[in-house]
């Protein structure tokens, strides 16, 4: 340990994840100050307080150490699956869709904590898998499953946008894991077949937005609203953007949902492409680091977390960008850390929790450092 | 494949996951790439177009309707102006419901069904921020409601506009016209914002039409920053709006006024001129609608109401209708006579007729012997038969189109109808028929297929007067010395002489002489029947109203040295003597001495039952309790006695005709084939 002036537990935090962490949600705050009229009330102080809390919370989880991790895995997907499958008898009673149980002070999403239980429950599946059986049948049907039923509750609720997180966070788990690759060429190819079934089981309101998102001029004041004025927001924002404090689309509530969903186009209103450009290589920074802590690990399951995690992570944030920016249908996904709201900035914390538990793990094993 | 074995093991996997993370992070910088062009691409590439839409969105135009020019008379007194008025509109953007909306505006404004409806139609098919009319011309204290209600009534915007006023109302209606919003046709061909900017208003007809752009003006407009729910944040530019320029007539404002009051209960028309320079001094026609009520949207019962009148309210008979002259053309004749030759010492015998063949056609005396200027004075149809039948009235017709009639004159008024003058080429074209010598003897004497609108009388009378080739105009400018015609002093002396007669020494009109000290008036005096008479049978007091003759007359004043001349045309008035010459002297009178003049109308209008606005709005009173005693909404009115005036025709009469050919849109010079009046006999006062 090296003599310094900053004491060594700071030190040695991993400041690769937690500055970009730090500066995207320190930039979150500053757009929804902006997007409330210039006031802190009602939503960047207490975003600023949950984040705090809540990196309070990522920093003691990564203290966890990593074969707790594995021990978790199973009891908490299954947990969850039940907490799902409650939430969903809740809504029926309810007569709606509901998606949360309420805790008091957070109102608990069960599919949010889902997006991470299935990374976690399909990497210790195919730990626990000895490596010769990689090509038994055992190796797909199994994680399948495992997807598959916390997907269909998710899909049932209906949120579309989370049931699909789930899959592909399951699927590049199993990708990862060393399946044969003729499998997802296979499997994608079947997909895109069952497209249409997909589109007939669809709720109204779904296949509305997906044939909004493939043309939302066509409803400029109808459900197309959100795309056209997001469009507007950014395309205005040009490279320099309107400036601080100085978006109309956002100020004059033409976009919809501007502090939450929309918040990019919110921020890009105001700082233009090159903000927008910061806040994405922030978040490219955040998934290189967990790619790198999963190439680090020593183990199946720290390789296979660590990578799931990152994969994660980013659908979360791209999927919301490209659904801003018209390049994916409107499916009421956050971006994580920036928009308002509590659900999706625990996840990521613990997300953030997992991946410093794998570095610790790594760092202490004493290779490549 | 080589792979797959070793994939088996731990190390192979191992291995293998590092391929394939590779992969994953090729694909994710990919994509990170993808998001970074569309970006670029909607940020950079569109930034225009997206921010003209931002901009778009951001703030509001809204148009502030211009200032209409005024319609002011010769010495600038309003003809037409505009009125500051309350009115309430709604914003469809901003109106969460219109049937949360509409109760309280019923409650309040005391909107009718209709309102109701309208307003329904006008919402279904407004645009965003296109503002509805809720109404117009509200009270200071439904104003003031409104306001105060405003909390509970998103999307209604009170707003103080302006309103087309016309202080003589129905007086000058046919004149100026009337203004109203402009309709969908008109929109769809301009596609001009302004023109659905509730409070514009168009020219629906007359001047208010023809010189519409003129009186338009520039629309003025704001700019304000508005929120998506329609707040406003704040006002920024304001463009202030250009007023309409103001148009200036040759019209004498108080003599449209007297001649259109002076009317009365008749159905007619006067035309004034200034005979040496042809401004149009006075073109009133009655009875008349009320332009006033006319520009606020007139009800459904109203409307019913004036075009089912047999006075035809809603014609501008000065100009759209046509009538056989009568005797008034004689003058004409005369100096037609004169050209070819004939002295106008001449003498022919009166003996009650002429015979031509085997028919005779009846003088109303028996004149004894008449030269030129008694023929004229005592308006002897034989003299004019003989003469006329002696040089042809192919002859005659020459002098006729010299003095405007049938000719086509270039006014502002949205329809002109421009009469007929026959003569032999014409009928041939017309009816493949020869002219005939009773054609001659018919046309000479104003009847037959003679066809003229007042307008034209009176320009043929200033033409008379002034010996000038004058041109009428009702737009002031610029003065023009109109050109002499080719008519020698001497012969027009004959036909001064011979209608200072009819007028000032015991002629058809010598009871119309002005009651003036130092000014008189030369005259002729015509009658024109309505329908082919049996016998000696005349179109009289025992026919019903829509058979009686017109009355006529034309005249100047001063004889001796002209300045005003006139037509007056009574519809079914029975003579011109009796019902058009009372009717010119009052109002060239008042060219003189209005206060004389006045006091003359004063008591006939005691007479009449008030002014032409209390007559109107008693009429319209009656008709509507009529109108809902019919719809068994209350019990059968009691009638308003209206006391009868002496000398005037029934305004109540139920049958309905029209006075001349009616009136069409499109203004035609040849009258329809079946002529209104096809006598072949003539009459004579």
């Amino acid at each position: 340990m090296r003599p310094g002036i900053i004491p060594a537990p700071i030190m040695n935090l991993p400041w690769r994840l937690l500055l970009p962490v730090m500066f995207i949600a320190g930039f979150g705050c500053v757009v929804l100050y902006s997007a409330a009229g210039g006031h802190v009330q009602p939503w960047a102080f207490s975003q600023g307080l949950r984040f705090f809390v809540f990196l309070g919370l990522a920093i003691f989880l990564g203290r966890i150490k990593q074969n707790s991790w594995k021990a978790v895995a199973f009891p908490a997907y299954i947990i969850i699956c039940v907490l799902l499958f409650i939430v969903e008898l809740f809504g029926a009673v309810k007569g709606g869709s509901q998606r949360w149980i309420d805790l008091g002070f957070i109102r608990l999403q069960p599919s949010e904590l889902m997006k991470i239980a299935i990374v976690l429950a399909i990497a210790r599946f195919y730990d626990i898998m000895p490596a010769g059986e990689i090509r038994r049948w055992n190796a797909i049907w199994i994680p399948l499953v495992m997807i598959g039923l916390p997907a269909g509750l998710v899909l049932l609720q209906p949120d579309l946008g989370t049931a699909t997180m789930v899959i592909a966070g399951g699927i590049t788990v199993m990708f990862l894991a060393g399946l044969p690759l003729r499998l997802f060429i296979g499997g994608g190819l079947a997909a895109l077949a069952a497209l249409p079934i997909l589109w007939f089981s669809m709720h109204d309101y779904q296949r509305n937005r997906v044939l909004i998102f493939l043309d939302p001029e066509s409803d400029p004041l109808g459900t197309g609203y959100h795309i056209s004025q997001s469009k507007i927001a950014i395309g205005s924002g040009g490279i320099f953007g309107k400036g601080f404090l100085n978006g109309s689309q956002s100020h004059l509530d033409y976009l919809p949902e501007g502090h939450t969903d929309f918040v990019f186009a919110t921020m890009f209103e105001e700082w233009g492409l090159v903000g927008a450009t910061l806040l994405i290589a922030a978040y490219f920074m955040i998934v290189r680091y967990a790619m790198q802590v999963a190439n680090r690990s020593q183990d199946k399951f720290g390789r296979l977390l660590a990578s799931g995690l990152g994969c994660t992570i980013f659908y979360y944030f791209s999927v919301n960008i490209m659904m801003v920016m018209g390049l994916a249908p409107v499916v009421g996904i956050p971006l994580p850390m920036f928009s308002f709201g509590g659900s999706a900035l625990m996840t990521l914390m613990i997300c953030f929790g997992m991946l410093m538990s794998i570095d610790r793990a790594n760092r202490r094993s004493g290779q490549f450092i | 494949m080589r792979f797959r074995q070793s994939n088996l093991t731990e190390a192979g996997q191992r291995f293998s996951f590092t391929r394939r993370s590779l992969l994953v992070s090729a694909a994710q910088l990919g994509l990170g790439g993808v998001l970074i062009a569309r970006a670029a691409w909607l940020a950079i590439a569109q930034n225009d177009k997206y921010t003209l839409l931002s901009e778009s969105n951001r703030v509001q135009l809204t148009l502030i309707p211009p200032r209409r020019g005024w319609i002011v008379d010769r010495h600038g007194q309003p003809l037409a102006k505009n009125r500051s008025d309350f009115r309430v509109d709604l914003i469809p953007d901003r109106v969460p419901s219109l049937d949360a909306v509409l109760p309280p505006l019923i409650e309040t404004l005391g909107l009718t069904t209709e309102d109701v409806q309208r307003i329904r139609t006008d919402f279904e098919k407004a645009a965003g921020f296109q503002p509805v009319q809720v109404a117009e011309k509200l009270e200071w204290e439904q104003f003031a409601a409104i306001n105060l209600r405003l909390p509970e009534l998103p999307g209604v915007v009170p707003a103080r506009g302006l309103s087309r006023d016309y202080p003589e109302g129905a007086a000058v209606a046919h004149l100026v016209g009337y203004v109203g919003s402009a309709s969908a046709d008109q929109y769809k061909e301009s596609h001009d914002p302004l023109l659905i900017t509730p409070g514009f208003k168009v020219g629906k007809d007359g001047l208010e039409k023809t010189m519409d752009l003129h009186m338009r003006g520039k629309a003025g407009a704001q700019r304000s920053e508005v929120t998506a729910r329609g707040k406003l944040v704040r006002e920024l530019v304001k463009r202030p709006d250009i007023s309409g320029s103001t148009l200036k007539l040759t019209v004498e404002g108080g003599l449209q006024a007297y001649a259109s009051r002076r009317l009365g209960m008749e159905s007619g028309s006067v035309v004034v001129f200034d005979c040496q320079n042809g401004d149009i001094l006075t073109m009133a026609s009655m009875p008349a609608y009320d332009p006033n009520s006319f520009s606020d949207g007139i009800s459904h019962d109203e409307w019913d109401m004036l075009s089912k009148n047999d006075h035809l309210p809603l014609m501008n008979k000065s100009l759209q209708a046509l009538y056989p002259p009568g005797s008034t053309v004689k003058p004409l004749a005369a100096l037609a006579l004169q050209r070819h030759g004939i002295d106008p010492h001449e003498t022919i015998y009166c003996n009650g007729g002429y015979r031509l063949g085997n028919r005779f056609f009846r003088c109303l005396g028996r004149h004894g012997s008449v030269d030129m200027p008694t023929a004229l004075m005592k308006s002897c149809n034989t003299y004019f038969y003989a003469m006329g039948h002696r040089i042809g009235y192919d002859k005659i017709a020459v002098v006729a189109r010299e003095f405007g009639l049938g000719q086509e004159f270039t006014l502002p008024f949205p329809s002109q109808r421009y009469g007929t003058v026959p003569d032999s080429a014409w009928k041939m074209r017309k009816y493949k028929q020869a002219w005939s010598q009773s054609d001659t003897l018919n046309a000479t004497i104003g009847q037959g297929y003679l066809l003229a609108s007042p307008f034209q009388l009176a320009m043929m009378a200033a033409r008379i007067a002034s010996g000038k080739a004058i041109v009428p105009r009702v737009i002031n400018g610029p003065l023009v010395t109109p050109p002499p015609l080719n008519i020698p002093p001497e012969h027009l002396a004959v036909v001064h002489d011979g209608m200072n007669r009819v007028v000032n020494m015991g002629g058809t009109a010598a009871r119309s002489r002005l009651p003036l000290d130092n000014v008189t008036m030369a005259g002729k005096t015509g009658t024109a029947q309505v329908r082919r008479i049996a016998g000696s049978q005349r179109g009289g007091d025992a026919m019903p109203w829509k058979y009686r003759d017109h009355g006529l007359f034309v005249c100047f004043a001063p004889v001796d040295n002209p300045r005003f001349a006139a037509a007056v045309v009574i519809d079914h008035g029975m003579g011109g003597s009796r019902a058009a010459a009372p009717v010119a002297k009052d109002v060239l009178t008042y060219l003189y001495d209005p206060a004389k003049a006045m006091d003359s109308l004063l008591a006939l209008e005691k007479n009449w039952g008030g002014t032409i606005k209390e007559r109107m709005e008693r009429e319209a009173a009656l008709y509507r309790a009529n109108k809902a005693f019919e719809r068994g909404e209350v019990p059968l009115p009691v009638t308003v006695p209206v006391p009868a005036s002496g000398s005037s025709a029934d305004g109540n009469s139920a049958t309905s005709a029209a006075p001349a050919a009616p009136a069409s849109p499109t203004a035609s010079s040849t009258p329809p084939a079946n002529a209104p009046s096809a006598s072949t006999e003539a009459v004579q006062p």
